[in-house]
């Protein structure tokens, strides 16, 4: 067997070595910063923290917790996640269903197939976007956070082929007993579906979590930014003015260790369902690549 | 079977989606006249002054505007080949390894940043890739002068490049991991019988059995030509490297949202959705051509 030979041994070892080092390079940098969120601020200004607190010290997330700005910019992102998470659910199933018929038992289907695919492949680009959003009145608004992503195609898409997996015999039993098309999809497709409704409601909690232009561009007070966008503006832009302290507190915290928290509890939740994403992305991903 | 011809609830069940795709794509598209629009927002769209192709002439003039789409395609089609390329080489080399639980970590770790936004790892590339960062120190300790990898028209485009495939190739190699795990067995064993070492069999089996994976993948992304990766650049790129890493999308940002100059952002992006859209067109085509691919 060619694993048993010298040389495949000697590859195998460098091989081994050569993959944990990739995979170290991609966790190293979220420990470094774990490290430098939880070390004093001397030991952070200069550097000398590498991956292990140096110093032990709980101040920059002390400081993080006590501004209120951030705690609501929080509270933003939570509410958005589950409300959004919640409507893209809800829409994607009621939308995936009709659009896995046949198109001889649903005759709109081809139509409605072409609007979802043309929205994928055109859009009227960002100014016609922004425009609409204001003419709307979103502007400033929560809901702004929420509606103009509830429809994702490649959701509604990874919906409908699972429907299409389901057993003709199961709806046609329902139908034939009296049931419409509304109870079938709630009492027979719903309970069947978890797995898929379970990976859809993670790829949505994720989007919104991380989404952050959205704050940025519609929203013009600061006090109401979800978490990604306050965190923008505080890590990325460097704009200390939302943060509530004054210049004699500034001094006593470093900016190194307060921006390290910061980072790391916009992380936290993706970290936390990470374990869950892991085990139900893979469909989502070889979605359409192993079909006959 | 009446009942199944009743399709009024088809209709219904999709009312709510269509709702939202008439409010949030549909109007947006009609919005796309005011790229032959001097647009003012006090003017309005019935109001303001129609110019014809000025928007478009503007573009095509301005010595800016070429730079960031020479930028954009740059920065998107080196993306393009090293996030094709490496997964490739990637999960070639993960397939190799026969002990499950270091495959499983290795895949695990390797996901992860994936799923973290590039203000998250934004943040952490500021901080790790500054003059005085960690990675400065530890090129330091080889005796190599500090790298400004953001702030130098020389490095920011392979920072950008670096820095996304980083992120994203544990998550490309998924794909060619579904489609290691389908190679039949047996073509292996014949290959062994007949003396040839691993690399022969990874030569003329493995690398085979993935290329139609790989040009799948590689025509889809083509619709991505014009796509540089706003959110990366957005939250890496500064003045000072506007020259290498300003892209078509953070150019209309600054230009239209930033200065107002609504008319010729819809210009730039109507021309980015174009080209766009006939490369996806192009590519869908290619890929069932050539692999049988079918997304709907």
């Amino acid at each position: 067997m060619y694993y048993k030979t010298r040389g495949y041994r000697i590859f195998n070892i460098f091989n081994t070595c050569f993959l944990i080092l990739l995979a170290l390079m991609c966790i190293v940098p979220l420990l470094h910063v774990l490290a430098v969120s939880f070390s004093a601020k001397s030991a952070a200004d200069a550097n000398l923290v590498g991956l292990w607190p140096k110093q032990f010290s709980l101040e920059a997330y002390k400081k993080t917790i006590d501004n209120p700005v951030f705690l609501h910019s929080i509270w933003v992102s939570v509410k958005r996640t589950v409300l959004g998470t919640l409507l893209t659910l809800l829409i994607t199933f009621l939308a995936a269903y009709p659009l896995s018929k046949e198109n001889s038992v649903f005759k709109g289907r081809n139509v409605y197939s072409w609007l979802f695919v043309f929205t994928m492949v055109f859009n009227g680009g960002l100014i016609p976007f922004y425009i609409v959003i204001q003419k709307i009145g979103l502007m400033d608004s929560f809901w702004v956070l929420v509606l103009p992503g509830a429809v994702n195609t490649f959701l509604v898409i990874l919906m409908l082929n699972f429907f299409r997996g389901i057993p003709k015999e199961l709806e046609e039993a329902a139908l034939i007993d009296g049931a419409g098309h509304f109870r079938t999809l709630f009492s027979i497709f719903l309970p069947i579906s978890l797995p898929s409704i379970a990976t859809i409601a993670l790829f949505s909690m994720v989007f919104h979590w991380n989404s952050w232009f959205d704050g940025l561009l519609y929203m013009n007070n600061s006090k109401q930014f979800p978490l990604a966008t306050f965190l923008q503006t505080v890590i990325i832009q460097r704009d200390m003015s939302s943060m509530s302290v004054n210049p004699k507190e500034m001094e006593l915290i470093s900016q190194t260790t307060v921006r390290a928290a910061q980072i790391f509890i916009g992380a936290a939740p993706i970290l936390m369902v990470y374990p869950f994403l892991q085990k139900y992305f893979v469909k989502g991903m070889t979605l359409g690549s192993v079909k006959e | 079977m009446r009942t199944l011809k009743k399709t009024w609830q088809f209709h219904v069940m999709l009312l709510p989606a269509m709702i939202f795709l008439i409010i949030f794509s549909f109007i947006p598209m009609l919005g796309i006249v005011m790229a032959f629009q001097d647009y003012k927002p006090w003017l309005g769209i019935t109001g303001s002054e129609w110019v014809g192709l000025d928007n478009f002439r503007y573009l095509f003039e301005r010595n800016d505007s070429m730079q960031v789409i020479w930028n954009t395609l740059i920065i998107a089609i080196l993306k393009m080949i090293f996030n094709l390329l490496v997964p490739f080489i990637f999960a070639i080399l993960l397939n190799e390894i026969r002990k499950a639980a270091i495959q499983r970590t290795v895949q695990t770790l390797v996901y992860l940043p994936h799923f973290l936004s590039w203000v998250i790892l934004g943040g952490i590339l500021l901080d790790l890739l500054a003059t005085d960062g960690f990675v400065n120190q530890i090129l330091g300790s080889f005796g190599i002068k500090p790298i400004f990898f953001l702030g130098d028209n020389n490095w920011f485009r392979f920072t950008v490049i670096l820095t996304d495939v980083w992120k994203e190739f544990g998550y490309n190699t998924i794909i060619f991991l579904a489609a290691l795990a389908g190679i039949n067995p047996s073509l292996y064993e014949a290959a062994e019988m007949d003396g040839a070492n691993r690399w022969k069999q990874t030569r003329f089996i493995t690398m085979p059995s993935l290329i139609p994976m790989a040009v799948v993948v590689g025509t889809l992304a083509l619709g991505n030509v014009l796509n540089a990766g706003f959110d990366q650049i957005f939250n890496l790129y500064n003045p000072l490297v506007y020259q290498k890493g300003d892209i078509i999308d953070t150019f209309v940002y600054r230009t239209a949202i930033l200065n107002g100059e609504m008319g010729f952002g819809t210009a730039i992006g109507l021309f980015k959705s174009a080209i766009s859209m006939a490369l996806i067109l192009v590519s869908y085509r290619l890929a069932k051509k050539w692999a049988g691919y079918r997304i709907f």
